[in-house]
């Protein structure tokens, strides 16, 4: 006869912590030469970037601040963040959440993984919280390093904001703190986009790839005069949306709604990955998560989701149309104008004017007059108008804008030479173009901030 | 009353999809045992050894592991480790921080759990600082015991545990398994190499198609009335070959010798013992009697295919 074990010896079974998990993640991570290596780069190389461009006789005018670089460290962390939206986040997130889950598949790590934690849950946990914390090292290093490579190579000086006020160094830090803590949203939304790939895609290079290709897709979008109403639907809305951070009235609306739909984004996305994580049969060796499945709980409701942020958004927002509008041109070209004259004023040494006094106006039309002044294009024409103290007669200039769809604008100037030609102006850093040559500017997609 | 049980399987089934990976498997093993699990490819084995470490749950039946009744996924009791197919190991951690990672998962203190000691135990101690990337299958499989080691377990189940090993480190292996078992350690091990299994094991269980055919001591398996090939090198292979064609019970194999000077035969134990002592009075010197095939590997063979006529 036999007899089973005592039931006074038996230890049931244990399972291990989230937070001894988590540990062990990110153990595994951050030994691969990879990370490793991505975490140095994101440290070292935009200090690097942000001082050599810096020296450079050539800026980077087609990023956002980029023009400015000559004249404060502290436009080097916006271009980064401009640049960082585009590739680099994209990519970062790819390869850590991207490949947080298909990592096991690929070792063939799964079993022991489970026998080790015994419970699925808890794995899920714990690899999703390691890849975002290296997300967020990642991130901080992109954005501290920057920071210090401009202040060191250029200085500390004020920063130029969006609409040509200027923002005390403080307060340029604080802002551009503030921007890269926004982008977390979407980055957040490309991770669990890259968790749900990891998940559902198992060993398949498109797992990895997933979330680069949406941020992709989500790009070209956003070159489309698509209106308003999708273009916040986008989970990297916020990706752009940040640039309202740098006007003298913040441009807040955008930017939350950009935030709040990555967020949502993110949620559902770690909870879609989080299902079909907790589905799969671990046990069957054909299994790897790849299948129809992994479309039909994966991808349709991402697509759903999309469709019903759409109509949230049409609903909840005044905006129709591309949100580009022809008043909202208008005043965003003459408040950046004013803060511009200003600025070019004190370099010239001339009398302080304020933006009061100046009462600067302009009068935009599309195409000639021709076309109906609304939308994206590279053929709007702006005539500015000021005024002087104890001059009578009104200053005006001209420009040609070119506005991009997601409402940011270069401003061109076209005349007269004396007031926005370009010229060099002697400023604290040295030589520097007319500031009212060419400039940027963002015209506001809703209607929630008045100039 | 006689040792407990640590596994005790009744009526176990599994199914995947309309694949029946197990089909009705009883399963008695006793604590301290080695227990061999042998079977052609796709008879069970890794799934029964998946099911015994928690990673499934049986479709019917009941399953006991160390006195737990285990009816849902990931509930084996603490003290059951191993692996199936092949340990799992991050070839960006080095010998020593697989084992510590582990460590640390179970709550362990790296620096008192016991690593260098399990290292040593499996022949490891010369790349403990190397990279899991660079080692070869059997380090690999060492390295995976050593991980299950790590948790002092009760219940230890190892799949495949010889692949790729060299002589030195099956030494290594078998030290480890038989001492593990001398102090009360259950051992459940799958494995292909019939030598691996009757040097451990004091009992096996044979799979076919996902049925036992076969459960219990290896004694009682050779023990079984089945005729067996011999290699028989004698001093005279011409003289040793006439005794065995005119002694009854003895088959002679011509086509299977492959060496000139060996004899096969054919025959049972009885017929084989009278054929030595006819050649001893004939003054024929027997140097090597051995079977070509180990009594487990012709029971195996002779059980597995007579499973596949019934199929």
């Amino acid at each position: 006869m036999t007899a089973t074990i005592a039931a006074d010896s038996i230890v049931r079974a244990r399972r291990v912590s989230v937070a001894r998990g988590y540990r062990f993640e990110l153990v595994k991570l951050v030994s691969q030469w990879r990370i490793r290596l991505l975490v140095l780069a994101c440290w070292i190389a935009p200090a690097l970037f942000v001082a050599a461009v810096s020296q450079q006789s050539s800026l980077p005018v087609d990023t956002l601040f980029g023009r400015w670089m000559h004249a404060t460290g502290w436009a080097g962390p916006l271009v980064t963040l401009g640049f960082a939206g585009t590739w680099a986040l994209p990519l970062l997130t790819s390869v850590v959440a991207g490949d947080v889950f298909a990592s096991e598949d690929r070792l063939g790590t799964w079993r022991h993984l489970l026998v080790a934690v015994r419970s699925p849950r808890r794995i899920f946990a714990a690899k999703a919280l390691s890849s975002l914390t290296v997300i967020l090292l990642l991130v901080a290093g992109l954005a501290c390093s920057s920071a210090v490579g401009g202040v060191i190579a250029v200085g500390n000086q004020p920063l130029v904001g969006l609409d040509g006020h200027l923002l005390t160094p403080g307060d340029a830090a604080g802002k551009i703190l503030l921007a890269w803590v926004c982008v977390l949203a979407p980055t957040l939304a490309l991770a669990a986009i890259g968790l749900l790939g990891s998940v559902a895609l198992g060993r398949s290079p498109m797992g990895l790839l997933l979330p680069a290709l949406v941020a992709l897709t989500m790009q070209l979008a956003q070159m489309l005069p698509l209106p308003v109403a999708v273009r916040l639907a986008l989970p990297g809305y916020a990706f752009i949306a940040w640039s309202g951070l740098f006007t003298s009235s913040a441009q807040l609306g955008p930017l939350l709604i950009g935030i709040v739909v990555s967020l949502v984004w993110a949620v559902t996305a770690t909870a879609l990955a989080y299902m079909l994580f907790l589905r799969r049969d671990f046990t069957n060796l054909t299994d790897d998560g790849s299948a129809r499945r992994a479309v039909t709980v994966g991808a349709l409701p991402l697509v759903g989701l999309l469709a019903v942020t759409v109509g949230v958004v049409a609903v909840a927002t005044p905006a129709t149309g591309t949100g580009i509008e022809q008043d909202k041109v208008q005043r965003s070209v003459a408040t950046a104008f004013a803060h511009l004259y200003r600025m070019q004023t004190k370099q010239l040494n001339r009398p302080d004017v304020t933006e009061g006094q100046l009462q600067a106006t302009a009068t935009c039309n599309k195409g000639g007059g021709k076309l109906a002044a609304e939308g994206p294009g590279n053929d709007w024409r702006c005539v500015v108008s000021w005024h002087l103290p104890d001059v009578e007669a009104a200053g005006s200039a001209i420009y040609q804008l070119d506005v991009t769809p997601d409402g940011r604008f270069v401003a061109d100037g076209d005349g007269p030479k004396e007031v926005n030609g370009y010229f060099l102006v002697r400023t604290s850093t040295g030589d520097a173009p007319n500031p009212l040559w060419q400039f940027d500017g963002n015209v506001e997609l809703l209607h929630t901030t008045k100039g | 009353m006689d040792a407990p049980l640590a596994i005790r399987a009744r009526g176990i089934t599994k199914c995947f999809s309309d694949v029946v990976a197990l089909d009705g498997i009883e399963l008695d093993v006793t604590q301290g045992q080695i227990h061999g699990l042998v079977g052609p490819n796709g008879a069970g084995k890794t799934t029964l050894l998946g099911l015994l470490l928690g990673l499934a749950v049986a479709d019917s039946g009941r399953l006991e592991i160390l006195g737990t009744p285990i009816a849902r996924a990931l509930a084996a009791p603490d003290g059951v480790a191993g692996f199936v197919d092949g340990p799992g190991l991050y070839p960006s951690l080095t010998a020593r921080q697989n084992l510590a990672a582990l460590a640390a998962l179970r709550g362990q203190d790296a620096r008192t759990t016991g690593i260098d000691d399990v290292l040593d135990q499996v022949g490891l101690t010369d790349v403990t600082d190397d990279r899991a990337s660079g080692f070869s299958l059997g380090m690999r499989q060492r390295l995976g015991l050593a991980a299950a080691l790590l948790s002092k377990p009760r219940l230890l189940v190892l799949d495949e545990p010889s692949n790729g090993l060299d002589p030195a480190g099956k030494k290594h292996v078998h030290r480890v398994l038989t001492r593990l078992a001398a102090e009360g350690t259950t051992v459940v091990l799958s494995s292909h190499r019939m030598d691996d299994l009757e040097a451990l094991c004091s009992e096996v269980t044979i799979l076919a198609t996902g049925r036992v055919v076969f459960s219990g001591p290896l004694s009682k398996l050779a023990a079984e009335n089945r005729e067996l090939d011999y290699r028989l090198r004698t001093s005279d292979r011409q003289a040793a070959r006439q005794l065995a064609a005119d002694t009854a019970g003895i088959h002679v194999d011509d086509a299977g010798a492959r060496d000139a000077e060996v004899l096969v035969v054919r025959a049972l134990a009885p017929a084989l013992d009278e054929l030595v002592v006819r050649l001893v009075n004939a003054g024929i010197a027997v140097r090597e009697l051995a079977p070509v095939v180990s009594p487990l590997e012709a029971a195996f063979l002779a059980l597995t295919e007579q499973q596949e006529v019934i199929q």
